[in-house]
């Protein structure tokens, strides 16, 4: 690890002049992820800004909107009333994530701008564009089991490896970000990005520009919902698929659907053309199957992650399956 | 009498020691002046080293030194060798590298993070050669051993005559032993010929023997201690060359050197269990009876050393069969060298075996458990002798009972709850019940305490405790005067722990050396003690810490001799080994193993919802030790068969999932309640405690418990470990399974 200056300024302005004046500077939340990217010596920051100390830590209902800060733990949140009673889809995939004691650390915006879990990416003996623009993409012909299946690029096939997020693309929530031109609203679909021919850049934040809370407006998605996560080992492993699964059922009618996939993109990926597909059908395994046929037609696998097609499938239909039974 | 120690739950003696921190592991020693330091390796696979610039390294903060082939001080033991001799890596001799990973130079600073930094910014420029590290793409240089021999017993594949036949690949990925522990070692060159090391190994007076040869100083300079070891599973079973680059680098800049490795260098430095693959072809008749066993085996090695361990050991005597082949071959690729890991190549054949055996009861249509009772060994086939001891019909009646083997439906995919798929499954294991030579000193204080000593390690299964409840147990002292010690070089000689070996080979020695020490007493009441005078030897009984006459009611205490004559101590030293009685038995440790799966119709998870494992390892020293041992070698299983496989890419000869979050062990989620039974009767043979060994059956054979169940939850046979959710499915991930009831949720 290189040597580097750390700092703990007290308010947002201080923090972002920080990391917007200075290239190699970087934020710090938990440090879960930004420390083992900077023992690999994939991340070099000369300065750390920790930002612990900011106020953003609330969870707080503003009107009907969940008004979510940058700074809450994912523990915290996960068990949090406000979440566990309006919105129980995002308290299951934070739960999905991690270990506890990771949770413990973890922070909503350091979630979210975790970095894919590539390990190309993370050995720097290795080809990686994502790392190092323009030297290749060791997935593409190597070990690409993880890898992703939907939105892909030639020069990428990364997965964004948040479970936090999947639920959060699911529930239309926006990202408010402070940076040194202001503040900003993004949705949260629009957050993250698609690899194309920049898989360096992981998300739409500019440079300097701090998130400050997450927003989730109020929805229907109280009951029928399921966070289904597959994975090789029953605890503490990302997620081969995942699937965020939420139902408005009225008189055995789905009114609507929200629908998101994790450990198959770049990005939380929406699953709208499914969604539309059930609106007004009625919540059978047949509808539900052929919502999850729709999903998967624009899937494209590679050697050997082919077997994500139909665990997606499968997938998607279990976790509607178990959101319609609750 | 006292209560009886062996056999007892007791707490271990260093278990106050270990879940406070006071326990001292070999990073926790600090010296004066203590350089820190780090490896730089390989990341090319086969060629030769270029250059290595070191000059950012140098003027980096704290950087002491950075020593590599180039300005290392020889290792005086390398100098003889035979160049085409394959007797392993000669770290620093010269700019060959063989593998990924190898160790090019060794950076030391005043701190580890300094160290660490600095060998980032080693410059090392390569002649880079074609690399081979895929054994499937490899085959063609597969060679047999010397040591692993072509056996034939009857005629040589006879499976294939049989009416009945089963001929079937099974496979076994790169497994890392991956103990919480990293490896390293701590250097310190007391004088120019004098060394102190502080190691991680299974094996002190191992270490010590190796240094002697390989830089040539008596054994009495070299001083190994290890107290205390975060687990092995048979890593530290050699002194690999990380170790000796340190003790080079230490004897260098002349200042002690710990060296800590990485995560990820723990899959290129301390061995690996071998992948292999293997073809497994039975014949029975209709009826059940094997007619003929054929097992062949492939596995990988270093282009250095030939690594063999007992991948094809199992078939050979664990059924009643009259005709068996086996045939083991080894693949050399550009990797490092294998070393026994838990239940060493005996889990990796047991595997094949397990899972054809199963195979062959459903072709029959006989039930498992059945087809293996059937097929029983009474006594050793291969050896032609009887068994020492052998309750694995016991065992298995016992694991069938507490499972619930009853409720199983014989057909596969025939049993749901829960929305589930349920599958039983069950394999035995064994492994050689072992004794080895070992000598314990013991020591009887004025006090009555009693010390024994004995250069044997403890990697994990409370070798000190079991070793005190022996010595009570011979000595009627209280365990709470007893004090077991090891770890150090400076004591009596023990070998390494390994090869489920230790209870039964210092166990012995405790027991003789307590006898001897017993009949030293004996001799002081006779030539000193009144009532003793004269005493014939043999008319003189131990009894609770103290000496009687047969037939007299005159007592006498141990410590009151040593107080009556004035002496601060009496001392014996005892060797122990095994006799005539391995000629005329063969011995063998058991074990069976029963499982319960669900399996999710939809996902292809399996979740092993129950286990079983019944040991049959003679006289059970320690109950609760035993059963952890017994737990630690399932959870072992568990990964084997569900979770664990090192990844490499053959392009670059690298492994890809080289740290703790994408090499699967089993976390506490993966691992379901475990019941676990002991036959606990007494081996008449093997040694006076009637032990024979339990940590390698722990784990051995239950990899196949698992994927039998799986088999009998879905009927889809994965014969290529470990089987994760996609093995499950089928190759587009689309299988699914209908239920009874709902579809599962
Ligand atoms: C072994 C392991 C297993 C894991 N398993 C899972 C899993 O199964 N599912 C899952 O979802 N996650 C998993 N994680 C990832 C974990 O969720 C993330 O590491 C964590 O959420 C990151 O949060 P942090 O606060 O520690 O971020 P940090 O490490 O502090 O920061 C990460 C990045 O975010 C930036 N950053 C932090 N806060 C802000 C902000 N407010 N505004 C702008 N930039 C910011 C930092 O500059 C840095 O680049 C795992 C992690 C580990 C180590
Ligand atoms: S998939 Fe992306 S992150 Fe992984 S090696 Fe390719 S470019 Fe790098």
């Amino acid at each position: 690890m290189n040597q580097f200056s750390y700092v703990r300024p007290a308010s947002l302005k201080a923090a972002i002049d920080a990391v917007a004046k200075d290239n190699t500077a970087r934020f710090i939340a938990g440090g879960t992820n930004l420390l083992d990217l900077m023992k690999s010596g994939v991340v070099i920051p000369e300065k750390l800004v920790d930002i612990n100390r900011l106020p953003l830590k609330d969870i707080q209902l503003n009107g009907n909107t969940l008004h979510i800060g940058a700074l809450a733990l994912n523990s915290e949140l996960a068990a949090h009333e406000l979440v566990t009673t309006h919105h129980p889809l995002l308290s299951q995939a934070l739960l999905a994530g991690a270990s506890q004691q990771l949770r413990n650390m973890a922070t909503v915006g350091g979630n979210m701008m975790q970095r894919t879990r590539c390990t190309y990416f993370y050995d720097t003996t290795m080809p990686c564009n994502k790392r190092s623009p323009n030297s290749g993409c060791g997935a593409i012909g190597g070990i690409n089991r993880m890898h992703a299946i939907f939105g892909a690029s030639e020069s990428c096939i990364a997965v964004h490896p948040s479970d936090m997020c999947v639920a959060l693309a699911a529930l239309d929530a926006t990202v408010l970000v402070t940076g040194p031109k202001g503040n900003r609203r993004i949705p949260f679909t629009d957050f993250h990005r698609l690899p194309g021919n920049t898989p360096q850049l992981d998300n739409n934040l500019a440079k300097g520009e701090l998130i400050t809370a997450v927003e989730i407006p109020a929805n229907a998605y109280t009951k029928n919902v399921y966070y289904l996560k597959v994975r090789d080992r029953a605890s503490y492993a990302f997620a081969l698929v995942s699937v965020a699964a939420a139902l408005d059922i009225s008189n055995n009618v789905i009114r609507s659907a929200r629908l998101a996939m994790g450990g198959v993109a770049h990005k939380p990926w929406r699953l709208y053309d499914a969604e539309k597909a059930l609106a007004g059908k009625a919540p059978t395994e047949e509808n539900f199957r052929h919502a999850a046929d729709i999903a998967l037609q624009s899937a494209k696998a590679y050697t050997h992650n082919q077997f994500k097609t139909g665990l997606s499938v499968n997938s998607i239909q279990t976790a509607l399956l178990k959101a319609a039974s609750v | 009498m006292k209560k009886q120690q062996t056999g007892q739950s007791m707490d271990r003696v260093d278990g106050r020691l270990k879940v406070t921190g006071g326990a001292k592991y070999f990073a926790d020693h600090q010296l004066p002046e203590l350089l820190y330091a780090a490896l730089v390796c390989s990341s090319i696979s086969n060629g030769t080293i270029k250059s290595i610039n070191t000059t950012k390294a140098l003027r980096a903060p704290g950087v002491q030194d950075v020593i590599s082939h180039l300005n290392a001080p020889p290792v005086p033991g390398y100098k003889n060798s035979d160049p085409n001799a394959k007797d392993g890596l000669k770290i620093f001799k010269d700019n060959r590298i063989y593998s990924n990973g190898q160790p090019v130079a060794i950076v030391l600073a005043n701190t580890m993070e300094r160290a660490v930094h600095a060998a980032s910014l080693v410059e090392v420029q390569y002649n880079q050669e074609t690399h081979y590290t895929d054994m499937n793409a490899n085959m063609g240089k597969a060679f047999q051993n010397n040591r692993m021999k072509d056996y034939t017993r009857g005629e040589a594949d006879a499976w294939k005559k049989a009416p009945v036949t089963i001929d079937a690949t099974y496979s076994l990925p790169l497994e890392v032993h991956n103990p919480m522990e990293l490896a390293g070692i701590i250097a310190h060159w007391d004088t120019p010929d004098t060394l102190v090391l502080y190691a991680k190994t299974q094996g002190v007076k191992n270490v010590q023997d190796t240094i002697k040869r390989l830089f040539q100083i008596p054994e009495q300079n070299i001083t190994v201690h290890s107290q205390f070891v975060g687990g092995g599973f048979g890593m530290a079973l050699r002194v690999w060359p990380l170790e000796i680059a340190t003790i080079v680098a230490a004897k260098k800049v002349r200042k002690p050197v710990k060296l800590v490795i990485t995560r990820d260098q723990m899959f290129t430095l301390v061995g690996y269990r071998p992948n292999a693959v293997q073809r497994l072809s039975l014949g029975a008749t209709a009826d059940g009876k094997l007619t003929g066993i054929t097992h062949e085996a492939v596995a990988v090695t270093s282009p250095y050393e030939d690594f063999t361990e007992g991948i094809v050991s199992m078939s050979k005597f664990m059924y009643a069969c009259p005709n068996v082949t086996t045939r083991y071959k080894l693949v050399p690729l550009n990797i490092s060298t294998p070393i026994w890991m838990r239940g060493p190549g005996e889990a990796t054949g047991a595997f094949a075996l397990e899972s054809a055996i199963d195979e062959l009861s459903y072709k029959l249509n006989i039930d498992p458990l059945e087809l293996r009772v059937l097929n029983h060994a009474d006594t050793d086939p291969e050896k032609d002798l009887p068994f020492s001891s052998k309750y694995l019909k016991e065992a298995y009646q016992l694991g069938a009972e507490k499972i619930g083997w009853s409720n199983r439906k014989a057909a596969p995919r025939s049993m749901q709850e829960d929305g589930m798929l349920v599958g039983y499954g069950m394999s035995s294991g064994t492994f050689g019940a072992f004794r080895g030579k070992a000598t314990v000193s013991a020591t009887l204080k004025a006090d009555g305490s009693l010390i024994l000593q004995s250069a044997a390690a403890d990697i994990g299964p409370g070798t000190a405790t079991a070793m005190v409840q022996i010595a009570a147990d011979v000595t009627g002292i209280a365990p709470a005067k007893i004090k077991f010690m090891l770890g150090e070089s400076a004591y009596p000689f023990a070998p390494q722990q390994g090869g489920s070996s230790t209870v039964s080979t210092l166990g012995s020695a405790v027991t003789d050396a307590c006898k001897a020490l017993q009949q030293k007493l004996a001799g002081l009441a006779i030539s000193h003690v009144p009532a003793f005078k004269n005493a014939a030897p043999e008319t003189i009984i131990f009894e609770d810490g103290q000496l009687l006459r047969a037939g007299q009611s005159e007592k006498i205490s141990y410590e009151t001799i040593l107080q009556q004559q004035q002496l601060p101590e009496v001392n014996v030293v005892a060797t122990s080994q095994s006799g005539e009685e391995r000629k005329k038995y063969s011995m063998y440790s058991f074990s069976v193993h029963f499982t319960k799966v669900h399996v999710h119709p939809a996902t292809g998870v399996v979740r092993i919802k129950h286990i079983v494992s019944v040991a049959d390892a003679g006289t059970i020293v320690n109950a609760k030790t035993a059963r952890s041992q017994m737990i630690g070698g399932v959870v072992g299983g568990i990964g084997m068969a569900l979770t664990e496989e090192a990844v490499m890419d053959h392009r670059f000869g690298r492994f890809v999932n080289n740290n703790y979050a994408d090499y699967h062990v089993p976390v506490n989620a993966d691992t379901p309640p475990t019941d676990v039974y002991f036959i606990n009767k007494k081996d008449p043979y093997i040694n006076p405690m009637g032990s024979k060994g339990m940590g390698e059956i722990a784990l051995i054979g239950f990899a196949a418990a698992v994927s039998n169940a799986v088999y009998h939850a879905t009927g889809k046979r994965v014969r290529d470990l470990p089987i994760t959710p996609d093995k499950v499915l089928d190759e587009k991930g689309y299988q699914q399974w209908k239920l009874e009831n709902k579809m599962s949720t």
